[in-house]
């Protein structure tokens, strides 16, 4: 193929030319290197700012050694050269990790996360660390402790979080391929507004060692790509057993990129397409273009030999409020070990509980205080039940939801969130607000299944993007890249392209 | 009053007590992660992401831990549960390295059991065991100026190898009705622990080193009068003594908090609900932590591990291969050995029943081997105020050194220097012969050449033994003793000297 920007091409298409010799992985991390130069710093005239880290060094370095293999003839994983931003929740060796926090500047982790090593052992450049809301505590990257990313496609709009570095990193240009977590919805909602793809793998799909902890029982690693092809591509290289997890499932990963090529021959007889009364927008708060989109999607679905039905799920009612329980509860604990003594910053106080507290006073941000606050309140004594245990039963009510769900339809759909994305600042002051974003992403959280968002146009009234998301039962991730594939492909044949094409031309700094 | 005895506090009182034992496992990795479960190693030197507690890291559940504690389980009759999980029980300090602790808290592994504790005499008292939970332990803080503890400490200095290491925690129902035996059964109910514990292989049941410790509570309550049941009472407000950490001091502790607390109640004071230090230098109890307002823990389900699930099939296959019971065992040793109930009971109570067993396994007579621990070894440990199994000695050398007395190689006298070359690190007994020169010389020219070299500068002892006063030897044998340092066979020298003064002995 002849490309004149390869920063434009798949990751798919980036390694099939690595194959063939038409391009070298230097060739393709220098022009990452090179648009990340010209669009991510804060003094750029875009400053999309979605990478905390760049580690220009260490990806040419990788990108060397594998054009060097290649040229000597050794085989290589499929990937092999083609260049990755890292969310900066997994811990790399070597490599600055904050999870977004002040509380962690400086620290180097001495260990990989297991993702972390099966990206270095696919033999994938590491460009750097993205962006995150502090320990993935939120739905904007306003939260992050060194200022918010920017959505390519409005600058001045929130590019959805936690994952809003991943986001905007493929929509940017800056790389084809980004890992992101998604513990209600990081992964799938800034897929939605930036108009690239997202997948929220099955509950113990991906390995968690090395994902520092929002929330463990909430908690999934999962790929973000341009296409659904790319993602699915990046699924095989993160998913499988490993046995440093002891809630990761001791299974092979599911055939997801021959399902993705399944589905882009966009043909969906058979298939039973079950959409969410309680998520389908019917009961308001939705807007109309996501409205709009979300339909003219359904269309499409039919028009390939989907059946359309529709399903109920009651408690689904009761799943933000769970979601924010058990989600502070498990975060409280989890963010304890932020005291000072081991690693991370240190503010000095007269005793040892002084100078635990001050550390956590400055190191954490407003959000992350306030979700600690809640989460240690439901915990206490006296409130267990209440809140913690209340929650859990909502959690069940959720599953067995999902479970009668998928009794009568092989997937359901839904607009990934309510509305496109928001100015930075609009809903910073107001948490409820922000919390509602994330409605429709959370209940696969709560069940442990996967889910995928991707682009479904852009919203007519606004000109952004709107979000389509699929979820599946537990283990059956294949399913998302089948429907996703042909999705996408109807979408692509209308739009003569995918959609990320059409975002606004950044304007590039020297 | 300000002072009483513990057998004048029991006249007043009726005490009820409970008993926590933490037993520290000898698997080779810790609970969570890979690295060594080790006592001794340089601070710091096996610790790994996880028991660090480093962000990102996550928990793994050692098999071999829980095996552990379901044979432990198993041989306090406790019923095995088929599922339980882990739960975190959150509280902030340095030395616990994720700041919340991985334990088992409303679904204990092993729950509702019952142990038979044998008393010196024979007496067989049966105490209710709540619970025996799976938990880490945590790191160690040495506290660096100040009064040693960690406010006003210039530092605090953390080492995290014993962070992470498998414990099960041992809880016992209340224990009633002991009245003045109440240390006594005390005292043998952690013993049988710690017997029980050393049979079954999963501990090395070393009270000083920390492997295996004891927290004691104890409560007075008024004894029942006429037409009352003692039952009827309620519990008085306990103490809780940390971490007693050798049999004694279980004993000692107890009869210190009873008179402690009958002191105050006799005079009207409350006993305050709390936390005790005990201390070994002074055999005494000083108040630490108030527990009047209960800690609060926030425990909940560690979302990190899956549920312990151990099949019906392996509880019952660890069931029936589990070590004889401590009690048992002692009747049945009674019986081989042939040891008066004097003997048996001074062995049990020296805590040299397994030291014993041990020896007798290697190849020394019962006797011999009693007599060694019961003998000379006791009265080093005396003096060295130690256990006796923890005496640098091992079972293995006792009987190498009864084999070489057996064997004529040395004698008594002999055996004992050895032994206190051993004790000193010197090496194995035979070492100890090889490089003090202690053997017994059985030589007979060098024996005969002493022999002529004493008698020559007591030449008339000959002509009294000839004259019949055979007992004038011992003169010469003691010269012969002397000059070659107690090496010589005396029967032997003995020999030389009548053959020298031409009497045949």
């Amino acid at each position: 193929m002849s490309v004149t920007d390869w920063t434009r091409a798949t990751a798919a298409q980036m390694a099939d030319a690595l194959a063939a010799g038409e391009v070298t992985s230097v060739e393709l991390v220098q022009a990452h290197l090179d648009r990340i130069a010209a669009v991510d710093g804060l003094d750029t005239p875009s400053a999309v700012h979605a990478f905390l880290h760049i580690d220009a060094e260490g990806a040419l370095e990788t990108a060397r050694a594998v054009d060097a293999d290649r040229a000597a003839g050794v085989e290589l994983p499929r990937l092999a050269g083609v260049p990755i931003g890292i969310k900066d929740v997994l811990v790399t060796q070597g490599l600055p990790t904050t999870a977004g926090s002040r509380i962690l500047e400086g620290w180097i982790p001495p260990y990989d996360a297991t993702v972390t090593r099966r990206v270095r052992e696919a033999r994938m450049p590491i460009l750097g660390k993205t962006n995150m809301d502090e320990f993935a505590m939120g739905s904007s990257t306003e939260h992050s402790g060194y200022g918010p990313t920017h959505n390519p496609w409005d600058l001045e709009r929130i590019p959805g979080g936690s994952g809003g570095g991943s986001a905007a990193a493929l929509a940017a240009f800056e790389a084809p391929l980004t890992i992101g977590s998604d513990t209600g919805g990081s992964i799938r909602q800034p897929a939605s507004v930036t108009a690239t793809v997202g997948v929220k793998p099955t509950y113990g799909g991906v390995s968690r060692y090395g994902a520092i902890a929002l929330a463990s029982s909430l908690d999934q690693l999962g790929p973000c790509g341009r296409t659904v092809l790319d993602t699915a591509l990046l699924h095989e290289v993160m998913g499988g057993h490993d046995v440093m997890d002891a809630t990761s499932l001791d299974e092979p990963v599911p055939p997801v990129v021959d399902a993705a090529l399944e589905g882009a021959r966009m043909d969906l007889t058979g298939v039973r397409v079950g959409v969410v009364r309680e998520l389908s927008g019917a009961e308001g708060g939705f807007q109309d273009g996501v409205k709009q989109r979300f339909e003219e999607s359904l269309e499409r679905l039919r028009g390939m030999g989907a059946e359309v039905v529709e399903v109920s799920c009651p408690s689904f009612e009761y799943a933000l409020a769970a979601y924010y329980v058990i989600l502070p509860s498990e975060a409280s604990s989890n963010l304890a070990k932020f005291d000072s003594v081991r690693f991370g910053i240190r503010v000095e106080g007269a005793t040892i509980e002084r100078t635990m507290a001050a550390t956590r006073a400055a190191g954490f941000g407003d959000e992350v205080k306030r979700r600690i606050i809640l989460g240690t309140y439901a915990l206490s004594a006296g409130y267990y039940d209440a809140y913690y245990g209340s929650a859990q039963k909502v959690r069940t009510l959720v599953q067995r939801d999902f479970d009668a769900a998928f009794a009568q339809c092989d997937v359901l759909v839904s607009p990934t969130t309510p509305t496109t994305p928001f100015k930075l600042g609009e809903r910073i002051d107001d948490p409820l607000a922000m919390y509602l974003n994330d409605i429709a992403t959370i209940p696969a959280n709560l069940a442990g299944i996967p889910g995928m968002s991707l682009p479904a146009g852009l919203a007519p009234e606004d000109g952004l993007p709107v979000g389509f998301q699929i979820l599946a039962p537990a283990r059956e991730d294949a399913r998302l890249y089948r429907i996703g594939a042909a999705l996408e492909a109807s979408l692509a044949a209308e739009w003569g392209g995918p959609l990320s094409a059409q975002a606004p031309e950044l304007e590039v700094g020297k | 009053m300000t002072t009483m005895t513990y057998e004048q506090a029991m006249e007043e009182f009726d005490p009820v007590f409970g008993i926590e034992v933490h037993v520290e496992l000898n698997t080779k990795t810790k609970m969570f992660c890979g690295c060594a479960n080790e006592f001794g190693a340089e601070p710091n030197t096996q610790v790994c992401p996880v028991c660090l507690g480093l962000p990102g890291a996550m928990p793994v559940t050692n098999e071999k831990a829980v095996e552990s504690a379901i044979r432990l389980g198993l041989s306090l009759g406790c019923s095995i549960r088929e599922s339980s999980r882990f739960a975190r029980k959150n509280y902030f300090y340095p030395d616990l390295s994720k700041d919340y602790q991985i334990s088992q808290y409303d679904e204990p592994t092993c729950y509702e059991g019952a142990l038979d504790v044998v008393l010196d005499d024979g007496t067989v008292v049966t105490v209710g065991i709540e619970r025996a939970h799976i938990e880490e332990d945590a790191g160690k803080n040495t506290h660096v100026g100040g009064s040693g503890g960690i406010q006003g400490a210039d530092y605090s200095l953390v080492d995290y190898n014993r962070g992470g290491v498998p414990l099960v925690e041992i809880v016992t129902k209340p224990i009633t009705g002991m009245g003045d035996r109440t240390a006594e059964v005390a005292r043998a109910y952690v013993a049988t622990i710690r017997d029980i514990v050393r049979a079954l292989g999963i501990s090395d049941g070393r009270m000083e080193q920390g492997s295996v410790r004891a927290d004691v509570n104890l409560s007075l309550r008024p004894k029942a009068v006429a037409g009352e049941s003692q039952d009827d009472i309620p519990f008085g407000k306990r103490s809780e003594t940390k971490n007693v950490n050798s049999l004694r001091a279980v004993e000692r502790a107890v009869r210190y908090e009873a008179a402690r607390q009958a002191v105050l109640l006799l005079n009207g004071e409350p006993v305050i609900q709390e936390t005790r230090h005990w201390h070994e230098d002074t055999s005494s109890t000083t108040p630490g932590r108030s527990k009047e307002e209960a800690e609060d823990y926030r425990y909940f389900p560690e979302p990190d591990l899956l549920p312990v699930e151990p099949s019906r099939e392996w509880v019952e296959e660890l069931r029936a291969t589990l070590p004889e019971h401590p009690a048992k065992m002692r009747a049945r040793l009674r019986e081989e050995w042939g040891f008066s109930d004097l003997e048996m009971r001074d062995a049990v109570a020296a805590d040299a029943l397994v030291l014993i067993a041990d020896t007798v396994a290697a190849g020394a007579a019962p006797q011999a081997a009693r007599k060694w621990w019961m003998g000379e070894l006791s009265r080093v440990a005396n003096d060295r105020e130690v256990e006796l199994g923890s005496l640098p000695v091992t079972p293995a050398a006792v009987a190498e050194l009864q084999g070489l007395v057996d064997s004529g190689r040395i004698n008594d006298k002999l055996a004992r220097q050895v032994l206190e070359g051993v004790l000193a690190g010197e090496g194995s007994p035979a070492e100890v012969v090889a490089a003090r020169g202690l053997e017994v010389v059985s030589d007979d020219s060098a024996l005969e050449a002493a022999v002529d070299e004493a008698l020559a500068s007591q030449p008339e002892v000959l002509d009294k033994i000839r004259d019949g006063k055979v007992q004038a030897a011992g003169a010469i044998v003691g010269a012969v003793m002397k000059a070659t340092k107690g090496q010589a066979d005396a029967g032997r020298v003995r020999e030389i000297i009548l053959q020298r003064a031409g009497v045949e002995g």
